[in-house]
């Protein structure tokens, strides 16, 4: 029996009716057609299908799109909604932080979040806030470097 | 090294980044076509067993079902990798070989009917004894897995180059050392997938997350009866690959059945745990080596003798244990190999490539026994290895061609930067452990936490480095299947319109960046920004290319698209000659510009044309000089469509002996590392404090990019050294088919990586680049290794070094 949720999705509320059992992430890719969030695992292991609930990161694969109901749920295509990139994206562009490209998009979100509580966190701090995401190609290295340069332009230039 | 280059060697980002920072970068399983269905695999739950009896009549009637595919509605054509093996079949017949081996097929309209259809077939299996333990498997009494592999055995090498024994007779010292491994997983991110799509021609289309589009393309067309060229693989954006996706699978295959069969487009996705279940990442390898030398520590002889669990099929492993002896050849002079290699073949999911192909763990080996003959030499490691690299020019014993090595260079670079100080022998008293607090426990403490403020018990931590080296190939010399095709083809075209460049070509990104490799040097070929050029990449009907595996695409491809740029540039310069009435030799494209005799030139009569054609536009030109975009349009309207070709093709490379051909490579990469450890002595734990690792790449095509490859491969060395393992059970099932039991290194096990590119100028290589992929995971192992041991005392020789494993080690041998 499915029943009816209500969401707001990179600032556009939603009215869903989802299965009772359906992820979050399933709601997102199959019924929204977002499908820059991924599937690496389907069981919270790898943050590949990290997204932000309300502000939160959180693996969309482990909650329930009813557990979403009445949340702001923020995914990678609403990270440049207006067509220019996030400072973030920029700067994992330039940091050379990109090679497969399959949990960047949950690395810029966690990113997102942790610079959010910490305008300028230590290498350390940003290890420890992409540790649950996964990363087999770049060894992490210009994944910190992207988001400490981040924080620095940010700090430099009082982009928003 | 700028080497006079406008974009080559350069930092310029990633052509693909924006579209992977963004989300919009499409990978396999974000695809959808109108109809789409949904298919899904029976998969074996014995590692052996007989089948009895197989009824999917109930599946067939389930609704919402399309087809159901099982061995006896489907051709049983053998496949695999290399063709004098071919030993899979889509579809277990009478027997399934592993848990994980291939029933049935399903395809339906969602995924949870196919998944009730699958469990609605009905399976009865008789069980076998499985073969799981790969060092008894050739024993007589061992159940025999394949009709065409006695005692077990899929492969066996012999090899003898020089003369061991007399080498033997005269060598100072000989030591007998031994190191195993465990099966491991590839791990990338993607699990693969495949979607495939019948054209109303009758034309099978397949998108899929494969390394080796020509490969899969082959194997489709043979086992599907089709003409290659009714067979098209495209590879959307691929999530990983590592060696792992490098060759033609059973889903593949199913799924283009199961779209055949059904005349409507089919995707299949595998689980995280059809991902372990289907392997064909790392083998597991038992290696023992003696190696002797002479007292100044110039290595006489390397006599190797190797076992190999292949799991349930050859697969890739033909090729694997041969580069398990012959990627020893090099980065040392060593005047005599012997090699004895066997591969058996057990219950267990295939094995196959996995980065650093079949050399990764007799490198260890090799590397941590040179370190323990420095010691007994009363030699600092770094000056034993510098007394016997070999350098640019040489050829190993068994005919490895260097045609550049900068390996004393890497060796130099790491010992500098790391500031490593000479070791002298060894105390033989126990050395003082130092207390160490951790880095998240509270400091100022001393050793067994007396005067610990917070009363937290601190262990006694010691700390150690090492180093090892290792070099790669750049391309396997040869295809896998035998033949004079050329390794890549590329074909560069201008847009019509003027200013637009458009490579087109096969080659496989998965990943790796090898599409900016390719926009990077033809933008440096036409004297354009690399923005200019787009890459197409991954589909079989724009090149042949032979895919993303042996470290093959810098080199093969980076030539091949060399030679479709000139080939492009010389046809516009050509026309710009004639009409500007000057010798084609004096011009040259630099800076979007046309330059004549080193300058930019003006020509009104082209540029009355260009803006004439233009009218009402906002041309934005720069000022009056000749623009790359006016020349190319010009080139169009004197000579229709400006396309070039280039193609690349390894020369006849290596021995004459047999397996002469696996490790012979256009030219060597090469790799020297340092890694830090911390161990903590009561718990066995080793955390990685700092790697330093130089890497000779050729020429540099883009820097960051080198770098990150460099990152990468230590990465997954730090893995495969301290914790992956894929551990079997006793009735053969993976005990940690999932992310979070098979670990893989997070974002604080790795440490800070310092990255020094060594560059060489390859003869052999475009602008003399060569690869960076997999040679730089050749040290990280034995590098670990070996600070374990400075730390410790204790030498494990059972990878991975495990908590449990080094605290073993301890109680055998007493450690530090």
């Amino acid at each position: 029996m499915k029943r009816l949720v209500n969401l707001t999705v990179n600032g556009t509320a939603r009215e869903l009716a989802v299965e009772p059992r359906r992820t979050l992430l399933a709601l997102l890719r199959e019924d929204l057609g977002l499908t820059g969030t991924k599937q690496g695992c389907a069981e919270g292991d790898c943050g590949a299908c990290a997204v932000l609930l309300d502000g939160e990161p959180v693996n969309a694969c482990l909650v329930l799109a009813l557990e979403a109901a009445g949340c702001e749920v923020l995914t990678i295509e609403g990270v440049a909604a207006d067509g220019t990139l996030d400072p973030l994206q920029q700067a994992f562009i330039d940091a050379g932080a990109v090679q497969c490209g399959f949990c960047t998009p949950g690395m810029v979100l966690v990113a997102r979040a942790l610079l959010a509580r910490h305008a300028a966190p230590t290498p350390r701090e940003v290890r420890h806030a992409i540790a649950g995401n996964l990363c087999r190609c770049t060894g992490y290295q210009k994944i910190e470097d992207a988001i400490l340069l981040a924080a620095r332009r940010r700090a430099a230039g009082g982009t928003p | 090294m700028s080497g006079g280059f406008d974009v080559l060697g350069g930092r310029g980002p990633r052509v693909d980044a924006v579209e992977k920072v963004t989300g919009r970068a499409q990978y396999t399983d974000d695809l959808t076509r109108p109809g789409l269905l949904h298919g899904a695999l029976l998969q074996s739950p014995y590692a052996h067993a007989r089948l009895v009896r197989l009824d999917t009549s109930r599946a067939e009637r389930l609704p919402g079902v399309a087809a159901v595919l099982t061995a006896r509605n489907t051709p049983r054509v053998p496949y695999g990798v290399s063709p004098a093996r071919y030993d899979e079949q889509l579809f277990a017949g009478d027997r399934v070989r592993f848990i994980g081996d291939e029933i049935a097929a399903v395809a339906a309209v969602d995924l949870d009917t196919a998944a009730e259809a699958l469990s609605l077939i009905r399976v009865e299996y008789e069980p076998l004894e499985p073969v799981l333990d790969a060092l008894t498997a050739r024993e007589p009494d061992r159940p025999q897995i394949h009709e065409a592999y006695a005692r077990n055995v899929c492969a066996q090498v012999e090899q003898h180059f020089g003369d061991v024994d007399a080498a033997r007779a005269g060598a100072y010292l000989v030591r007998q050392d031994r190191l195993s491994s465990k099966m491991q997983n590839a791990a990338f991110l993607e699990p693969q997938a495949a979607l495939a799509e019948v054209d109303g021609r009758g034309r099978l289309t397949i998108w899929s997350s494969t390394q080796v589009p020509h490969y899969l393309q082959r194997t489709v067309a043979m086992v599907l009866g089709l003409a290659e060229r009714d067979v098209h693989v495209v590879m959307p954006r691929v999530g990983g690959g590592f060696g792992a996706k490098a060759s033609a699978s059973a889903m593949e295959l199913a799924t283009c059945l199961l779209a055949q069969r059904t005349g409507r487009p089919t995707k299949t996705v595998f689980s995280r745990e059809q991902v372990f279940l289907h392997g064909r990442s790392r083998h597991q390898f038992w290696h023992t080596m003696t190696t002797g030398v002479d007292r100044e520590g110039r290595l006489l002889f390397l006599d190797h003798e190797a076992l190999l669990d292949g799991g349930a099929a050859a697969s890739f492993g033909i090729a694997t244990i041969y580069y398990a002896g012959s990627l020893l050849g090099a980065p040392y002079r060593l005047r005599s190999m012997r090699y004895r290699g066997v591969r058996v073949v057990t219950n267990k999911p295939p094995c196959g490539a996995q980065r650093g192909h079949g050399g990764v763990h007799a490198r260890a080996l090799f590397e941590t026994q040179l370190d323990r003959i420095a010691e007994e030499l009363g030699l600092d490691p770094i000056e034993l290895r510098l007394r016997n690299v070999m350098a640019a020019g040489e050829t190993t014993c068994n005919d490895l061609a260097m045609s550049s090595l900068g390996m004393r260079e890497c060796l130099e670079a790491v010992r500098d930067r790391s500031g490593w100080q000479p070791r002298a022998p060894r105390p033989a008293a126990p050395r003082a452990v130092a207390a160490e607090p951790d880095g998240l426990r509270p400091a100022g403490s001393s050793a067994g936490g007396n005067g610990n403020p917070l009363g937290v018990p601190i262990s006694a931590v010691v700390r150690g480095r090492g180093v090892a080296c290792g070099f790669f190939v750049s391309g396997a010399g040869y295809p896998i299947y035998r033949s004079r095709t050329p390794h890549a083809s590329v074909v560069v075209r201008l847009d019509e319109t003027g200013g637009g460049v458009e490579v087109q070509s096969a080659v496989a990104e998965i990943g790796q960046g090898c599409e900016t490799v390719l926009a990077t040097i033809a933008a440096e070929v036409l004297g354009v920004p690399v923005a200019a050029v787009r890459v197409r990449s991954g589909d079989t009907d724009l090149g042949l290319d032979l895919g993303a595996y042996s470290s093959r695409t810098t080199l093969m491809a980076g030539h091949a698209v060399k030679a479709a740029a000139e080939h492009v540039r010389d046809q516009v310069l050509a026309v710009v000659a004639t009409a500007l009435g000057v010798p084609p030799a004096t011009l040259a494209l630099r800076g979007a510009l046309v330059l004549a005799a080193g300058a930019p030139v003006v020509s009104e009569a082209i540029r009355t044309e260009y803006v004439k054609e233009h009218r009402g536009w906002n041309l934005g030109l720069a000022g009056p000089h000749l623009t790359f975009a006016e020349a190319a349009r010009l080139a169009f309207l004197e000579r229709g469509p400006v396309v070039g070709t280039g193609l690349y093709r390894p020369p006849a490379l290596g021995g004459s002996f047999k397996g002469a051909a696996v490790g012979t490579s256009p030219a060597y990469g090469c790799s020297a590392q340092i890694a830090e450890v911390r161990v903590d002595l009561d718990t066995g734990q080793v955390t990685l404090e700092r790697v330093v690792a130089a890497h000779d790449c050729g020429r540099a095509i883009n820097l960051t990019q080198v770098e990150g490859q460099m990152h990468g491969c230590v990465s997954m060395g730090v893995g495969e050294a301290l914790f992956e393992e894929v551990v079997f059970g006793a009735d053969g099932r993976i005990q940690n088919p999932s992310l979070a039991d098979y670990r893989i290194p997070t974002a604080l096990d790795v440490p800070p990586i310092e990255a020094i590119v060594v560059e060489s100028d390859e003869p052999n290589g475009p602008f003399g680049a060569k690869e960076v992929g997999e040679g730089g995971i050749m040290p990280t192992i034995p590098a670990v290794l070996n600070a374990i041991y400075d730390a410790t005392g204790v030498r494990v020789e059972e990878l991975p070094a495990s908590p449990e494993r080094i605290l073993a080690a301890l109680r055998r041998d007493g450690g530090a």
